[in-house]
């Protein structure tokens, strides 16, 4: 499906600074039986967010009140493991938009580019000021300019420009996906099937 | 220009490529599961689209499914409702459909292969991490999102950039008791979850010339665990043997212009990677993880690691060895363990369960340890009868159980309860990957096997 246009991004944000964070963590098997796309959000972080008996862990940054915002800081290595695409949902139906990390794993990325929620990789050591921005103050604001592909502190003004392919970025500004470009590629795609050996 | 195995395969399926921007892949198989698509189906209907080549796609079901009495309604109505849908999703856009039952059903990437459905030269895909799987044949495969199962459903094609190449190199014998899944845990070890991410990998060197088909299909299937999206082996005669005749391949003339395409399958000698690394065969031992993620891995015999060996935060590292129960620089030979699960896509094969056999035979399970024995499909469990290994488990107190994904990711009720440890031939040990709070120790099956019987961490060339 088509999603929300993405533009600028003005937020606090939630800081997760723990390495290899797989998708897993972020949603684990057990909660992968729907056959719809809603509802996710409840269950992002599930083991981490609650213990057996449903009760909220006090010491998980999700349930801590103080963090809030639109974008999610990881640490390196983020959304590793499998590729379920339900990771992403959850991220973005728990009402994040951004994921910012130092390094992000490969199927995970993609998936959060093809439902509308920016993956923003900056040098390890923005990484970490932003880590410390955030504890000394967690109202800091982060701002994300997806045209300019930059991301700003506003605190301290520490900026970085973030790498995206024309075609992503192309997307993610005007809200399309990548069937509406395949289903314009129709006759040129029938065409390459017939030259298939198998 | 020089081209490598993957850049032959890759660059023979862009229908076009995007000036800053992703190719746009033709895909030849799609495998799908009822996890991973009926999401996609969802789109499909809401946007009005069809399925534009529904022979080019699979269904099979495998991560959900029980694995006692599939003869009987599925009791989790969760689990139930999400095999219906794909098998009533299936019917509706008329794609062949192994479900639960079906004498070809089991683990997608175990079918697969089985049925010839995997071929080489082909780009295979599924909404599942471990399609790598299938780069043992030469295929350009791995897993990818139900937004891209949707595309392929409709186009035939998803957007991909092309990634970089890595080759991995290994010359030597192996010594005894080291097996194609200690290679692949040894790789990821050196490489970290991460070390591959934005590659994709081709295995050289006689290691993975002289392994049978079976041994490569573990070693591509760990590729995603190093970050690469997929790994692949050129094919040689041992893949063309291993597909000949199977139901799905090519006959005849077909057969023959496929192998005209297929031997020229090959990395041609000046071909340049973007990175290449290379290991001594005689450093590889049988090999078990200690921490939460498939790179904590080891040589059995030695220690854990203490936190400052290791690349990677401390936080991290000592968040995971309390999860686990471990502390620096123990040794894990002896450490009690409570379950022992063989199976799963990265080693549910025949020959992962005369592995097991072969330590199993004339001993006793021990009595601490609840053992799953998984077969990755119904074709590889009717061997394991053939054979009679079935025979050797059973007079060794253990139970074979029916097909599936089990265990591995603990969506269905093989559940590895909270605080137990299990030695698993699976391919992940993150945190409550086989139920929650569980405690997983990544191993080949003759060290899932040594531990069976002893009931603790053994080395399995004690036992051999």
């Amino acid at each position: 499906m088509a999603y929300d246009k993405f533009t600028t991004l003005t937020s606090s944000a939630v800081p997760l600074p723990i390495e290899n964070v797989d998708t897993d963590q972020i949603i684990p098997a057990r909660f992968l039986k729907a056959t719809t796309r809603d509802g996710f959000g409840d269950n992002l972080f599930r083991d981490w967010r609650y213990n057996g008996d449903d009760t909220p862990k006090e010491d998980f940054v999700l349930n801590n009140p103080i963090y809030t915002g639109k974008i999610l800081v990881g640490g390196k290595n983020f959304g590793s493991g499998s590729s379920r695409e339900h990771a992403a949902w959850a991220v973005y139906d728990y009402g994040f938009r951004c994921v910012v990390s130092s390094f992000f794993a490969d199927i995970f990325k993609n998936n959060c580019l093809n439902i509308g929620v920016l993956p923003v990789q900056i040098s390890p050591e923005f990484s970490n000021e932003i880590f410390e921005a955030i504890y000394a103050d967690p109202n800091t604001q982060l701002e994300i300019n997806l045209e300019a592909q930059t991301i700003t502190l506003l605190s301290s003004g520490t900026q970085e420009s973030f790498d995206i392919n024309g075609y992503k970025k192309g997307n993610m500004l005007n809200g399309f996906d990548d069937i509406d470009y395949l289903q314009n590629m129709k006759s040129e795609i029938e065409t390459f099937t017939d030259t298939r050996p198998f | 220009m020089s081209k490598s195995l993957f850049d032959k395969v890759w660059d023979s399926h862009v229908v076009r490529s995007i000036e800053d921007g992703p190719d746009v892949l033709y895909i030849d198989r799609h495998l799908i599961h009822e996890v991973t698509s009926p999401v996609a189906f969802v789109g499909l209907k809401s946007r009005g689209l069809s399925v534009l080549y529904p022979k080019r796609t699979f269904a099979v079901a495998d991560h959900n499914t029980p694995t006692i009495n599939q003869h009987l309604p599925v009791e989790d109505p969760l689990s139930a409702n999400q095999l219906k849908t794909l098998e009533n999703n299936a019917n509706e856009y008329g794609i062949s459909h192994w479900g639960l039952g079906h004498k070809n059903n089991g683990i997608v990437h175990v079918v697969g292969p089985e049925n010839g459905i995997t071929l080489p030269g082909a780009t295979i895909v599924c909404g599942d991490s471990h399609t790598s799987t299938h780069g043992a044949f030469g295929a350009i495969a791995f897993g990818i999102g139900t937004s891209e199962v949707e595309m392929v459903l409709t186009t035939q094609c998803i957007m991909q950039p092309k990634p970089k190449k890595m080759r991995i190199s290994i010359n030597g014998p192996l010594s005894k008791g080291v097996t194609p899944k200690d290679v692949g845990l040894y790789i990821i070890s050196q490489l970290t979850t991460s070390g591959a991410t934005g590659y994709f990998v081709e295995y050289a060197g006689d290691v993975f010339e002289n392994m049978t088909m079976e041994g490569r299909m573990t070693v591509c299937n760990l590729s995603i665990e190093m970050g690469a999206r997929g790994g692949m082996i050129a094919p040689d005669e041992k893949t063309f043997e291993y597909i000949k005749g199977r139901a799905m391949t090519p006959k005849g003339a077909d057969w023959d212009k496929a192998m005209a395409y297929w031997e020229t399958l090959k990395t041609d000698d000046d071909a340049v990677f973007d990175k290449e690394l290379t290991f001594d065969a005689k450093n590889i031992e049988p090999m078990i993880t200690y921490g939460t993620n498939p790179g904590m891995g080891m040589g059995i015999s030695k220690n854990i690691p203490s936190a400052e060996s290791v690349e990677g935060g401390k936080a991290t590292y000592d968040k995971s060895l309390a999860y686990m129960g471990y502390a620096e620089n123990e040794q894990m030979i002896g450490k009690k363990i409570d379950y022992v699960f063989i199976g799963s896509c990265t080693n549910g094969r025949i020959e992962d369960f005369r592995a097991f056999a072969s330590i199993v035979k004339g001993r006793k399970k021990a009595d601490n340890v609840t053992a799953w024995l998984v077969p990755g499909s119904h074709i590889v469990e009717a061997k394991i009868k053939e054979e009679g290994l079935l025979d050797i488990f059973e007079e060794a107190g253990f139970v074979l159980r029916e097909p599936g994904c089990s265990a591995c990711l603990a969506m269905n009720d093989d559940k590895v309860p909270a605080g137990k440890y299990a030695v698993s031939t699976s391919n992940r040990n993150f945190e409550g990957r086989q139920g929650p709070g569980s405690r997983t120790l990544l191993a080949s099956p003759l060290v899932a096997a040594a531990a069976a019987v002893t009931g603790v961490v053994t080395d399995p060339r004690e036992l051999l």
